[in-house]
């Protein structure tokens, strides 16, 4: 079942995913088995023989009704913001071997990339496309550069990228075609955490552009931990 | 003591095949973080050769696709074969899928042309000993975790199995009979009316999906009454139709949002994808329909150059036969355990 809160991108629309997501967290139902917000929607997996009553009620309805009253409740609910996660970044070099495309296409210098990149604070409005992955939203336009032609066969995890308006992290190794401006030492999925992702849709986040020297520093001090 | 234990057992790689993995009812409740479910691509061959072996439904299975696999059995034990018919073999001799099959110690199963559909199902009484990650044993192959060693089987790699404590009685009284020295099938197996209703060119049944509105007459037709042709580009992530090329009738911004398997989208070439298992967990594509659980067997055993043909149905016999579904699979559960714990 697909809940819609509306048509178009924007933070009131991925706020109330959020407080409704809460809601349902609290008040879930038997046979309900997961959900999945994203930017306008939020994507409910049911097992439909577990729902209503031993097949004397239809699922769907069952399940309609309890989301209803859940709706109903969300009207007396403030939106909380999420919590605010610091990304460090070392931009540029081989981490960032893209950086002087996206300087280029608006004709700014490598630096001031860095620092428009660095100053803004991002919302992650969904988890998708691999293990991990933010679907950020934020970027200014004064950055923002089409893909590449011809996409990477392998971006190494922690890549941070930007296509189009959108910008990302890539928490896995994968074939990937956005730009790529920096990468993080932080690990952003690992099977044995709990949750496996470190962001969630909803958090807050911004880049903390450090040095080669810290980047280095703080992927050693990770592999020891 | 001439007794069968059980322990320790364990089977060998000897040719891996075109791609075996260990999969189970698949690792949910993990979308959101962005982690596909995985596990069989038929979910009821899987649990019925679990049945077949004794095990719970929930057990893991070796997922065989097309070009099977040689696999040499170090210790003697009692196995099923489910799904499509990839002309299976113990020492060369032909071997029936759907029943319970009594291995003997220095046994090699191998496969020969695939007769019928694309996934078998090998089950081995007890399960595979392998560790759960995130609750499930399914291999998530992009990722590289789960099922064995996260990726699909190598030559030479070892499978180590559990003991069947459920049917140790049964698997001991074989083994007395002095039948533990050659292949034994049972002689009985499940009334075909309880299987998946497979079909080399199936029927497969949908509703219409978030975004049916926004496509042309002429595509919603095209899906109603045209045939569409597996291609062989299809696999565990989803299988890519060719057919009347779909599309919308004006252009629209699809904003990304969860799929599932079944999810039938539509990219800008206008031949659709029907995800499958290994599907990520979002999409930004149009979607003209969701194919129904019920049909996901069929579906997925079609074979690539062979046709499914849509017929639309509504939610609430979607759900319907689900429950039918889960209804023959708890007859055949019943069965099953009455027959293994007969004694021989």
């Amino acid at each position: 079942m697909v809940l819609q809160f509306g048509e178009q991108i924007s933070p009131e629309v991925h706020l109330k995913i959020q407080a409704f997501a809460a809601l349902l967290e609290k008040n879930t139902l038997a046979g309900i088995v997961e959900w999945v917000p994203a930017y306008t929607t939020l994507t409910i997996y049911y097992a439909p023989l577990l729902i209503g009553n031993g097949g004397s009620e239809d699922p769907y309805d069952v399940l309609y009704r309890h989301l209803a009253s859940l709706a109903a409740k969300l009207e007396n609910i403030a939106p909380m913001p999420g919590r605010l996660v610091e990304i460090p970044v070392c931009y540029g070099g081989s981490f960032g071997p893209d950086l002087d495309i996206v300087a280029a296409h608006h004709n700014i210098s490598p630096e001031e990339v860095i620092a428009i990149h660095s100053q803004q604070e991002y919302t992650v409005y969904m988890i998708g496309f691999a293990p991990g992955f933010p679907y950020l939203g934020g970027l200014s336009k004064k950055i923002a550069c089409p893909r590449k032609a011809a996409p990477r066969s392998s971006v190494p995890a922690g890549s941070v990228g930007i296509a189009g308006l959108q910008t990302g992290i890539y928490p896995i190794s994968t074939p990937g075609g956005w730009q790529l401006i920096g990468r993080t030492p932080i690990t952003l999925f690992g099977y044995c955490k709990q949750p496996p992702s470190l962001l969630q849709a909803g958090d807050r986040l911004r880049f903390m552009p450090v040095s080669a020297k810290d980047y280095e520093r703080m992927e050693r001090s990770r592999h020891e931990h | 003591m001439n007794e069968w234990k059980g322990a320790g057992m364990s089977i060998k790689v000897i040719s891996p095949g075109l791609l075996c993995t260990i999969q189970d009812a698949g690792r949910h409740q993990y979308k959101k973080d962005g982690i596909i479910t995985s596990g069989a691509m038929d979910l009821d061959a899987c649990k019925i050769a679990n049945l077949l072996t004794g095990n719970n439904m929930e057990e893991a299975c070796l997922e065989i696709c097309m070009k099977g696999p040689e696999l040499y059995f170090e210790n003697s034990y009692l196995i099923a074969l489910s799904g499509a018919d990839l002309s299976p073999m113990l020492d060369g001799v032909a071997v029936k899928m759907w029943r319970p099959i009594w291995v003997p110690k220095g046994s090699t199963l191998s496969f020969g042309a695939p007769r019928s559909g694309c996934f078998t199902y090998l089950a081995v009484a007890g399960g595979f000993n392998i560790p759960k990650v995130l609750e499930s044993y399914s291999t998530y192959l992009a990722a590289r975790f789960g099922g064995y060693k996260g990726r699909a089987l190598m030559k030479n790699d070892v499978l180590e199995c559990n003991t069947a404590k459920e049917i140790l009685p049964l698997l001991n009284s074989i083994y007395r009979l002095g039948s533990g020295n050659h292949v034994v099938e049972a002689h009985w197996a499940p009334d075909p009316q309880l299987l998946p209703a497979y079909d080399e060119n199936p029927v497969i049944r949908f509703i219409r999906g978030p975004e049916w509105q926004l496509f042309s007459k002429a595509s919603q037709d095209a899906l109603l009454n045209e045939p569409f042709k597996v291609s062989a580009r299809s696999n565990r992530m989803g299988y890519q139709l060719q057919g009347p090329e779909l599309s919308l009738s004006r252009p629209a911004e699809i904003l990304s949002s969860a799929v599932t398997f079944g999810t039938v989208q539509v990219p800008g070439s206008g031949n659709p994808i029907i995800l499958t298992a290994d599907h990520q967990t979002t999409g930004g594509y149009p979607r003209i329909a969701n194919v129904i659980s019920a049909d996901f067997s069929p579906l997925v055993q079609t074979q690539a150059g062979k046709n499914i043909y849509f017929k639309e149905t509504t939610l609430a016999d979607a759900h319907q036969l689900l429950s039918e579904q889960g209804n023959k699979l708890e007859l055949l559960r019943m069965a099953i355990h009455l027959k293994l714990n007969q004694p021989v």
